[in-house]
């Protein structure tokens, strides 16, 4: 179905790009069926906001994220309090905004741990094979056995609780999947017939490795990382909600909805919008994820 | 097959082996004496005579050995003793397996169910948004925070509506919000992974050679696109399980529940190693098991393997 | 009055016409041909029959007559009824045509089910009626079996059966033979003959082989871009084609044309195979791939290895080609280096161009890729010799910024030909390099072929399954079967004065003309 061409009302890209180019490309006639992937610009964008809070949040709120107005505690949403107000009278929008640096920076750490680790680790069993690619499949089979919570919580227990610790720990939940798919990727492009045309043209090993094998196992992975990217802040607010994260006056995102579960009763907001919040941006994630993965295939 | 059967189950027991010493090693790191400080401890209430029992079992000789006695034990069932209660470890267990066991099965079940429903229901629907939005729900299900859901039930259904009490109740109103925070995670990679099953199945051409005989949709997706359907959704479901155990840390703190996770918890607070390390086993015990016996299935059920099986 | 009557047929995809008014009509028993290249419509028009085009098909205008009734106002639900019953239909992958999970039995069994057979004896004796009834051996244990333990033949054989099982009035056969081997091909076009005479059933053959549409139909029908291009009595459009076009695809099919036989210059062997083995293990038990296989090749001539699937032939030509080593025997190319520098003598060209391209890279950066491998120039003569490879394999100079997913497979496969003389060969080993093209564009590559041969004095190992296109372009050939050389010779003495059974066999399957 994807390869055939998309409706004529189909929408004005298709027509500047050209019938030819459209009809080629086939990621783009997935990626465009026929209109502008609302979605797509909209996780850009959800993204893109969560970035500036981490950078600039004194441009978005006014607000103090710590110091709260007692006078001003349980304040529901509203033109004044987006997000309302916690139970010391703090922006709870505020909190949001502040809070968004810990858990980006966090997600970064982590997805930038098993990417690094469980690529090159992928690499190596896939590129080199025989005994290595034993060895380190099996070890991604013990990683694999153990839960990706568990696993993280035996990494607090040994190097305390503390945000860079939860980073670190959810990071090595992650090792074993990116390790699992870049081997993968690597053995299916090492059969390709390009690969051994490339030998066949004179290349060297090292030559083809970098020419043609890494540059064409690459983009799953990347559609991967940007996936554990969600899945990282996930598990960071999950662990800051179990309160092995940051220390209790930070705005950390899984500690504020921990924070607002003594007042589920009365004051639905302090839990349920900053979970929307994580949803929305992890949500995003995904979503640009998956038009990664779809351009690369 | 008897061949294959025991090759499985060799690396089964191998990885099973890998993941007791790899996280051995890594509790172990932990200063040593701190935990026999630690059972010290007046309030822990030991008699002197405990004490000993524990001492000695903690305080073996060299590293290899200690390792060698804890594998032993864990082989003969004997999983040592809890830091935090000085109780045997295996008590504190079968505590509260039962609880957890419950809680994840009837988990595991509703999460398959919500996954079929969700799978076929878009591959039936001819109309495409409504296509479009079913095979959405996964993506969002799985962007969900587990314990942010939980509370979103606890405020929608006991607090807003009413229908399950926060406190006391049956067992069964006591089930439901816990058992739908567990499942809705778990259910979303099963719905995705079924869902592209069924639509590679759809795009294989014995399909439409089915279809030129006459046969109905329903037909059709009933007898052979679910039927084909099921071998990678089994992969998947299997390695779920892990998740379950996980997501029971989050679902018994947030509920409140006894349990497996509650237990986890607590060991982690305490830094309650042998807990701990029981623990990571148990669950990487249920996930090697559940996907040995998958594996020992995929034969069966595909038998295109059964020769390569042989 | 016709079985079946089209008249106007006009199908869209997405909105986008693919079908411009086809008309034509099949007569009760009789063999109707629909012939095209690729994209020609032609599986459209057969989909389009029984309703089963994908869903982003239209079907816009246009009247599909069979008997009294207009199929193409019908409801899905009232095609159903048609479907299998009054018209069969006869897949073109007998591969993947089955569903893997269900027994034989069960799957043929299921056509009567469908169309409301519910006693279980009934249906279990009509399957082995019916396995029996296509030439099945054994039908008790066939029913039994999963598709995956069938060959191809047996596959198709079994799909056959489930087309004919309610006796329909007409049979679409939808490439019904292009997966299989020429042998089996052979077999299986005379048993769909056989149950037409006997049940008197009229076959619509769709097929892209103008050899086997000429030997099997009563009537023509040639397509081109969804249009029907010419149409007639079969002796009538191949003796006199009114069309243009017409002509050059009869004159471009290989099958039927009668070029004369390329004989082979007297010269030094630039190839010798000798007594070449080689052996693979299949589940623990060795299993000899090529078995002793010896020939040469005259420097500047063309060989032919041909053979069916699993001869062997693509083992041999990776073995000459130093992609694999052989258990034992030896290769010696004239002149050839040892180490890399191999590479720079002998070139292979795969089958297929899609998959031997890196789909990140652009068509320029593929072709100097052998230059900056073995550091050929600097960068402004390596540009150079990019420009001047391209003219050779006559490619505009523009395709050079793109990428291989924007060329079509014929411009595909003139790269992966630059790319393997960017480092000046003096051997190519070509591995079906023409096989998955069709024919306009195999006759345009067999031509660059022969003129880069005549121009460069090339020496070629042409592996193929196709005789046809083997006499075409070959001095010498050898005949491969289960691993051994069964035949060499001049292509000449081998196709006019065969001496194996296999030969025969293989010539037999191929039309008149061109043995």
């Amino acid at each position: 179905m994807s390869g055939a061409p998309a409706p004529a009302g189909g929408g004005q890209a298709r027509v500047r790009l050209g019938p030819a180019l459209a009809r080629v490309v086939p990621a783009l006639a997935r990626v465009v069926p026929g209109r502008v992937p609302i979605g797509l610009v909209l996780a850009w964008a959800v993204v893109g906001l969560v970035l500036l809070w981490a950078a600039v949040p004194g441009a978005f709120t006014a607000y103090d994220p710590i110091a709260g107005v007692p006078a001003d505690k349980l304040r529901p949403p509203g033109a004044e309090h987006l997000f309302g107000t916690d139970a010391v009278g703090r922006d709870v929008f505020a909190r949001v905004v502040h809070g968004s640096v810990h858990s980006l920076s966090g997600a970064l750490v982590a997805v930038g741990v098993g990417l690094l680790l469980g690529t090159l680790l992928g690499l190596l069993a896939g590129a080199a094979g025989g005994v290595a690619d034993a060895a380190v499949m099996r070890v991604v089979d013990v990683l694999l056995s153990v839960p990706g919570l568990l696993l993280a919580l035996t990494v607090i227990i040994l190097l305390g609780p503390g945000t860079v610790n939860v980073a670190i720990a959810v990071g090595v939940g992650s090792v074993a999947a990116f390790a699992r798919l870049a081997r993968a990727e690597v053995v299916r492009v090492r059969r390709t017939d390009y690969v051994e045309a490339a030998f066949g043209s004179g290349g060297r090993y090292p030559a083809v490795l970098w020419r043609h094998v890494l540059p064409n196992s690459l983009g799953p992975v990347i559609a991967l990382a940007a996936l554990q990217f969600g899945a990282a802040i996930l598990a960071i607010s999950t662990l800051g909600f179990l309160g092995y994260g940051a220390e209790p006056p930070t705005p950390e995102w899984g500690l504020l909805i921990a924070e607002g579960r003594n007042y589920l009763a009365t004051s639905w907001w302090l839990t349920t919008l900053p979970g929307a919040v994580v949803v929305a941006v992890v949500l995003a994630a995904g979503r640009i994820s998956r038009s990664i993965g779809r351009e690369r295939a | 097959m008897t061949r294959y059967l025991l090759s499985r189950a060799g690396q089964a027991a191998l990885v099973l082996w890998a993941a007791f010493t790899a996280s051995y090693v890594l509790l172990q790191l932990l200063p040593g004496d701190s935990i026999l400080i630690k059972f010290q401890n007046p309030e822990l209430g030991l008699s002197p005579q405990q004490i000993a029992e524990i001492r000695a079992y903690y305080a073996g000789g060299s590293p290899v050995a200690d390792y060698v006695q804890t594998l032993l034990g864990f082989l003969t069932g004997s999983l040592g003793y809890s830091i935090d209660t000085g109780a045997p470890v295996v008590e504190r267990l079968a505590e509260a397996l039962p609880e957890t066991a419950r809680l994840a099965s009837a988990a595991f079940l509703l999460a398959v169910l919500i996954a079929v429903v969700i799978a076929f229901a878009a591959s039936y629907s001819t109309t495409s948004w409504l296509r479009g939005a079913l095979l959405s729900v996964p993506s969002l299900f799985v962007s969900v925070p587990a314990f942010w859901l939980g509370i979103l039930l606890i405020q929608v259904f006991s607090f807003r509506l009413g229908l399950v009490p926060v406190i006391g109740g049956s067992e069964l109103q006591q089930l439901v919000l816990p058992v739908l925070t567990l499942a809705v995670p778990i259910s979303a990679p099963i719905a995705q992974v079924l869902a592209r099953a069924i639509d590679q199945v759809y795009a294989q051409p014995f399909v439409p050679v089915i279809a030129a005989r006459g046969a109905t949709r329903w037909w059709i997706l009933w007898r052979h696109v679910a039927r084909n359907a099921v071998l990678p959704t089994l992969t998947v479901a299997g390695l779920t399980f892990g998740e379950l155990i996980a997501g029971s840390v989050v679902t018994e703190t947030v509920f409140g529940r006894a349990g497996i996770g509650r237990l986890t918890e607590q060991a982690v607070n305490a830094q309650d190693t042998p807990v701990m390390l029981a623990v990571v086993v148990l669950a990487a015990a249920v996930f090697v098991l559940v996907n040995l016996v998958v594996d020992v299935l995929f034969p069966i059920l595909d038998p295109r393997l059964k020769g390569a099986a042989a | 009055m016709s079985l079946l009557e089209v008249r106007d047929l006009a199908v869209s995809y997405d909105g986008r016409r693919a079908l411009h008014g086809v008309s034509f009509s099949v007569e009760p028993g009789e063999v109707v041909a629909v012939v095209g290249e690729s994209g020609s419509g032609k599986s459209t028009t057969a989909h389009a029959l029984i309703g089963l085009l994908p869903g982003n098909a239209t079907l816009d205008a246009g009247r599909i007559l069979f008997g009294e009734a207009d199929l193409a106002g019908w409801s899905q639900r009232r095609l159903r009824s048609v479907r299998g019953s009054r018209i069969g239909l006869i897949p073109q992958d007998p591969a993947n045509s089955l569903d893997p999970v269900k027994t034989i039995g069960a799957q043929l069994g299921e056509v009567l089910r469908i169309h409301g057979e519910r006693d279980r004896r009934t249906i279990r004796a009509r399957v082995l009626d019916l396995l029996a009834r296509v030439g099945l051996p054994d039908p008790q244990t066939r029913a039994r079996q999963y598709p995956h333990e069938l060959s191809g033949g047996m596959r198709q054989r079994v799909l056959i059966a489930a087309a004919i099982a309610l006796r329909p009035r007409l049979i679409i056969a939808d490439e019904p033979t292009s997966a299989l081997d020429v042998t089996v091909q052979r077999r299986v076009l005379d048993l769909i003959d056989d149950l037409r005479a006997e049940y008197g059933t009229a076959v619509l053959l769709v097929t892209h082989d103008l050899g086997v549409a000429a030997g099997r139909s009563d009537r023509l029908v040639v397509m081109r871009d969804g249009r029907v291009v010419e149409q007639g009595p079969t002796p009538a459009v191949l003796a006199a084609p009114q069309e243009g076009y017409t002509e050059r695809l009869l004159s471009d099919a290989p099958a039927l044309s009668e070029r004369p036989f390329r004989d082979p210059p007297a010269g030094e062997p630039a190839i010798v195979v000798r007594d070449l083995v080689k052996e693979f293990r299949v589940r623990r038990r060795p299993f000899r791939a090529v078995d002793g296989v010896r020939f040469e090749v005259t420097r500047g001539t063309t060989h032919a290895l041909v053979g069916e699937s699993g001869s062997g032939k693509t083992t041999t030509a990776r073995m000459v080609a130093r992609f694999a080593t052989p258990t034992s025997g030896t290769v010696s190319i004239a002149g050839a280096p040892d180490g890399r520098r191999f590479r720079r003598h002998v070139q292979l060209v795969y089958q297929n161009p899609y998959g031997s391209l890196d789909p990140r890279q652009s068509i320029g950066e593929i072709i100097e890729e052998p230059l900056r491998n073995f550091g050929l120039g600097d960068r402004q003569a390596r540009r150079a010799r990019v420009a001047d490879l391209l003219e050779r394999v006559a490619l505009p100079g523009e395709v050079r910024g793109r990428r291989p997913r924007e060329l079509s497979g014929g411009q595909r496969q003139r790269v992966a030909i630059a790319r393997a003389l960017a480092v000046e060969p003096e051997v190519l080993v070509l591995d079906e390099a023409v096989s998955a093209l069709d024919v306009t564009v195999q006759a345009q590559i067999l031509d660059l072929l022969e003129r880069l041969q005549r121009e460069l004095g090339l020496t070629y190992l042409f592996i193929s399954h196709d005789l046809a296109v083997v006499r075409q372009i070959s001095h010498t050939v050898s005949v491969m079967s289960k691993g051994r050389i069964v035949e060499t010779g001049t292509t000449r003495q081998v196709f006019s004065d065969p001496r194996h059974d296999y030969t025969r066999e293989l010539l037999a399957a191929i039309p008149e003309r061109v043995r």
